[in-house]
């Protein structure tokens, strides 16, 4: 039971001591106003990093998600600003052309039996490439609406506040955790990383849950694309260029498992909030270059995946104790 | 046959003129099958006869060609396993490993998980899991994921989810495989009572006493073709193996005296001696000693360190202590490396898992061992790797449409006839195989004894593990006991007999003790 847990365990710990250690050097550190932005400013990063943890538990990847934000930035822009839209209406648009495209996606993987990694490297061009067509320039999107939601938040005494994108990366989580254990739908996901083969002998659908997990990775990276554009305030076909990777580091950081079946979406929302942490002290800090956030994160990557390495085979090994009456 | 009247009732399950085809194989032509309500039929073949395509097919893993399939008289054709379940036609199939990353209980109730509030109750799930599990005498942590037990449990487990789904049908193909003599007991008693209440029973083996103790009914395929529907009762033994192979099976198939006289000649130096060797936790300190042209059989019940024994041998797992000697020489068993630059070849028992690469050709699957010993920089020309392989094909009659074929598209058992060629390729001086004729048809059984004798012949050493006592009996010169992890007795020469071994593993204290 307790080892099940334990890349969590490992990983909420570094994050509650980095926290300590961030608090120690500077004092402000420990502030509900610096808990809030940290959650504001990765709010983009851990929706999408909810989609990427189901595609991977699933046994696959999806590099698309870091163009799919950017074009639905674009998209946005474009409809509010030029086309005169409602920002509403455009982003339930913008929603169901992000979770079509992962649909679109899944299927192909599915009915080709093509490896994700390629098609969806080739969803990630195709929508920076859409991206492109739609606009080369950064557009200020100026609706007041905008302004409206930007300033929506649950505020807090000594100015800590929830903005609307961390409320709704809180509420992604959620929903995704639920998901993940309460659900027959999150049980097929574990079960096609477990093994293919056997999950449809025993009847999952197979198919059905393939295109449905790359919908949902492309609908949360449309959300995010919505969330970023809120942020940034702004439509860009280069925004967000290289976050899969970034999401893929918050997940298997989180204890999630490259080749599928074994994780948590709780601990992909900690591997988020371990690469803002390190981040935020670098900021704080002032006289490091912001690559040192990148020689960080890759030297934590590698000594979690170190870590998943050691446990899986004390886990699954053999030769110890008998496990069994 | 007689087929139904209009005026009775239909049977549970009625497959009509079934047909298919993959590229270069007609897996089933035209093929018959009826199950009637309250009965255990057993439907056997000799390996790639088409018993777990014919299964696949009616469950809709497979669509058909051709034919018509009805339960209780109404035509199906699920288009998926999903769909087969929710006809109540519960299968476990020949390769069904579940779900290794998932719980027992997740496993059990996978895709019918008890929902409440629209989310699924875990509480129950568990509950419901150890309720289950009850009859089969399994009191486990239900919440541990699957892949800690042993594949024995593994096993339980995949047959207790399809029995608690089969409220109409259950299709068990070969689930005894990796079961012992007691596990399977509790098999039968439990399709004992699904009869009674009326369910249909498939059930696939290769185990002739199995069908005897327990079938109605057998259907016999060979080549995808129906050869007839018998009445267990109305059907003697060598009529069946006659269906099965389509000729009569040399009585010689059993009971062969051991190669060499028995007794006293033991002064020819081993070929490897241990002793004291031993891994805690695993096995405990033995001595062992196998000459040139020797079997040693290795018997014990399941989980009696056995095969651990045999992984100690071929450094698979590594000893804390004791030493070993090849040819008087000390050598280290530091991994599977050493013991193939030794000259020992080993065919695991879970082929599934360590043996076989699914993607491969046969030939390249046979080839492998030969081509890792002498080192991946000097390929084996094409011309000598098939002819090899033609070889072996020839040799353990390996049904493949051409040796080109992708080895997962291969029978359960012709993918372990290949396995074995894999090491017989290597032409070892000392093999260990363990359980080799585990899901091997009745003919190619006789076949592998046939030639672990030839191979002995020829100065081959080899140690094997099988829980068949008579098999074991009919070629080994000395035989192993071991119980509880410990080596407890060494018979030999006119010792060896199936009741010699019995008591030996029955015996409280140790009777036997093994020699100084
Ligand atoms: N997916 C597939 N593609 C191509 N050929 C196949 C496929 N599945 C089975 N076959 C072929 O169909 C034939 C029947 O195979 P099947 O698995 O039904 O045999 P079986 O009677 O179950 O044998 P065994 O006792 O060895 O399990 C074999 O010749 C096999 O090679
Ligand atoms: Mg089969």
């Amino acid at each position: 039971m307790i080892h099940r847990f334990l890349p969590l365990l490992v990983t909420s710990a570094v994050l509650v001591v980095g926290f300590l250690l961030c608090a120690a050097q500077f004092p402000a550190f420990a502030s509900l106003r610096v808990v809030g932005n940290l959650l504001t400013d990765n709010a983009f990063l851990g929706i999408t990093a909810v989609g990427m943890t189901f595609v991977i538990l699933s046994g696959g990847i999806d590099l698309s998600v870091g163009a799919v934000i950017g074009f639905t930035t674009v998209l946005l822009a474009v409809l509010i600003e030029q086309g005169g839209w409602h920002p509403v209406s455009a982003f339930a648009v913008a929603l169901a052309v992000a979770g079509g495209f992962g649909a679109a996606m899944g299927a192909v993987i599915h009915v080709f039996q093509m490896p994700p990694f390629i098609v969806t490297l080739a969803g990630m061009f195709v929508a920076r490439g859409l991206g492109f067509v739609l606009s080369t320039d950064s557009i200020p999107i100026n609706h007041p609406l905008y302004a409206e939601l930007g300033d929506l938040a649950l505020r807090f005494d000594g100015g800590g506040k929830l903005t609307l994108p961390a409320l709704l990366m809180l509420g992604v989580v959620a929903a995704a955790v639920v998901c993940a254990h309460w659900t027959r739908f999150g049980a097929n996901l574990y079960a096609l990383g477990g093994n293919r083969q056997s999950a449809e002998l025993m009847g999952v659908p197979v198919g059905r849950t393939t295109v449905a997990v790359y919908a949902l990775s492309g609908l949360l990276a449309g959300l995010a694309g919505i969330v970023f554009s809120l942020y940034t305030g702004a439509g860009y076909s280069l925004a967000a260029t290289g976050v899969e990777l970034d999401t893929i580091t918050a997940v298997v950081i989180g204890g999630t498992q490259l080749t599928g079946g074994y994780g948590y979406v709780i601990g992909t929302f900690i591997g988020v909030l371990i690469q803002g942490l390190i981040q935020t002290y670098i900021t704080f800090d002032g006289s490091l270059s912001s690559w040192w956030t990148k020689i960080a994160i890759g030297v934590l990557l590698f000594v979690f995946i170190l870590l998943q390495k050691g446990l899986l085979a004390v886990w699954t090994g053999r030769g110890g104790a008998p496990a069994e009456a | 046959m007689t087929d139904p009247t209009p005026t009775a009732s239909p049977p549970l399950l009625a497959v009509r003129g079934l047909s298919k085809a993959f590229l270069g194989v007609q897996a089933l032509d035209g093929v018959d099958f009826t199950v009637r309500h309250g009965e255990i039929h057993a439907l056997l073949g000799e390996n790639g006869a088409g018993k777990s395509t014919l299964i696949k097919t009616l469950t809709g893993v497979y669509q058909r060609d051709a034919g018509t399939v009805t339960l209780e008289g109404r035509a199906i054709a699920p288009r998926g396993v999903e769909e087969a379940q929710r006809l109540h036609i519960g299968t476990v199939y020949q390769e069904v490993n579940l779900l290794p990353n998932l719980s027992v209980a997740e496993n059990l109730f996978l895709g019918r998980q008890p929902m409440r509030f629209g989310l699924v109750d875990r509480g129950a799930m568990r509950r419901r899991a150890r309720a289950v599990l009850i009859p089969y005498g399994l009191s486990l942590d239900v919440t541990a994921p699957l892949g800690r037990f042993s594949v024995a449990t593994q096993q339980i487990v995949a047959i207790a989810r399809a029995v608690d789904m089969s409220a109409k049908v259950l299709i068990l193909d070969e689930p005894t495989a990796s079961l012992d003599a007691q596990e399977v007991a509790v098999l039968f008693k439990v399709m004992r009572t699904l009869r009674s209440r009326g369910i249909g029973i498939v059930f696939v083996t290769h185990f002739l006493d199995q069908v005897y103790a327990l079938c109605d009914r057998i259907t016999v395929l060979r080549n995808g073709l129906l050869v007839g529907e018998r009445r267990t009762a109305e059907l003697p033994r060598l009529d069946l193996v006659a269906m099965m192979l389509g000729r009569e099976l040399e009585a010689a198939a059993h009971r062969i005296a051991p190669p060499g006289n028995d007794g006293e000649e033991d002064a020819r130096p081993p070929l490897v001696r241990f002793r004291g060797y031993g891994k805690a936790r695993s096995v405990e300190p033995f001595d062992l000693d196998i000459r040139p042209g020797e079997v040693v059989g290795l018997a014990g019940l399941l989980g009696s360190g056995r095969t651990e024994t045999a992984r100690l041998v071929f450094g698979m797992d590594r000893a804390d202590r004791g030493e070993a000697a090849v040819d008087g020489q000390a050598v280290r068993l530091r991994g599977p490396r050493d013991a193939i630059r030794l000259g020992f070849g080993f065919c695991p028992e879970d082929r599934k898992k360590e043996g076989i690469v699914g993607a491969l050709s046969v030939r390249e699957n046979i080839i492998l061992a030969l081509q890792a010993r002498q080192g991946w920089l000097r390929p084996i020309p094409r011309r000598r790797q098939e002819e090899i392989a033609d070889r072996f094909i020839r040799l353990l009659d390996i049904r493949t449409p051409h040796a080109e074929q992708p080895i997962q598209l291969l029978s359960g058992g012709n993918q372990q006839k290949a396995l074995l060629a894999r090491w017989l390729a290597t032409e070892p001086r000392l093999l260990i195989l363990d359980e080799p004729t585990r899901g091997i048809d009745v003919g190619a059984h006789a076949e592998i004894i046939r030639l672990i004798e030839r191979l002995c012949a020829d100065g081959m050493a080899l140690l094997v593990v099988s829980s068949e006592l008579e098999e074991i009996v009919a070629y080994s010169r000395r035989v192993v006991v071991l119980r509880d992890r410990r080596h407890v007795a060494e018979l030999r020469g006119g010792e060896v007999a199936v009741d010699r071994i019995v008591a030996a593993i029955a015996s409280e204290p140790v009777p036997v003790e093994p020699r100084p």
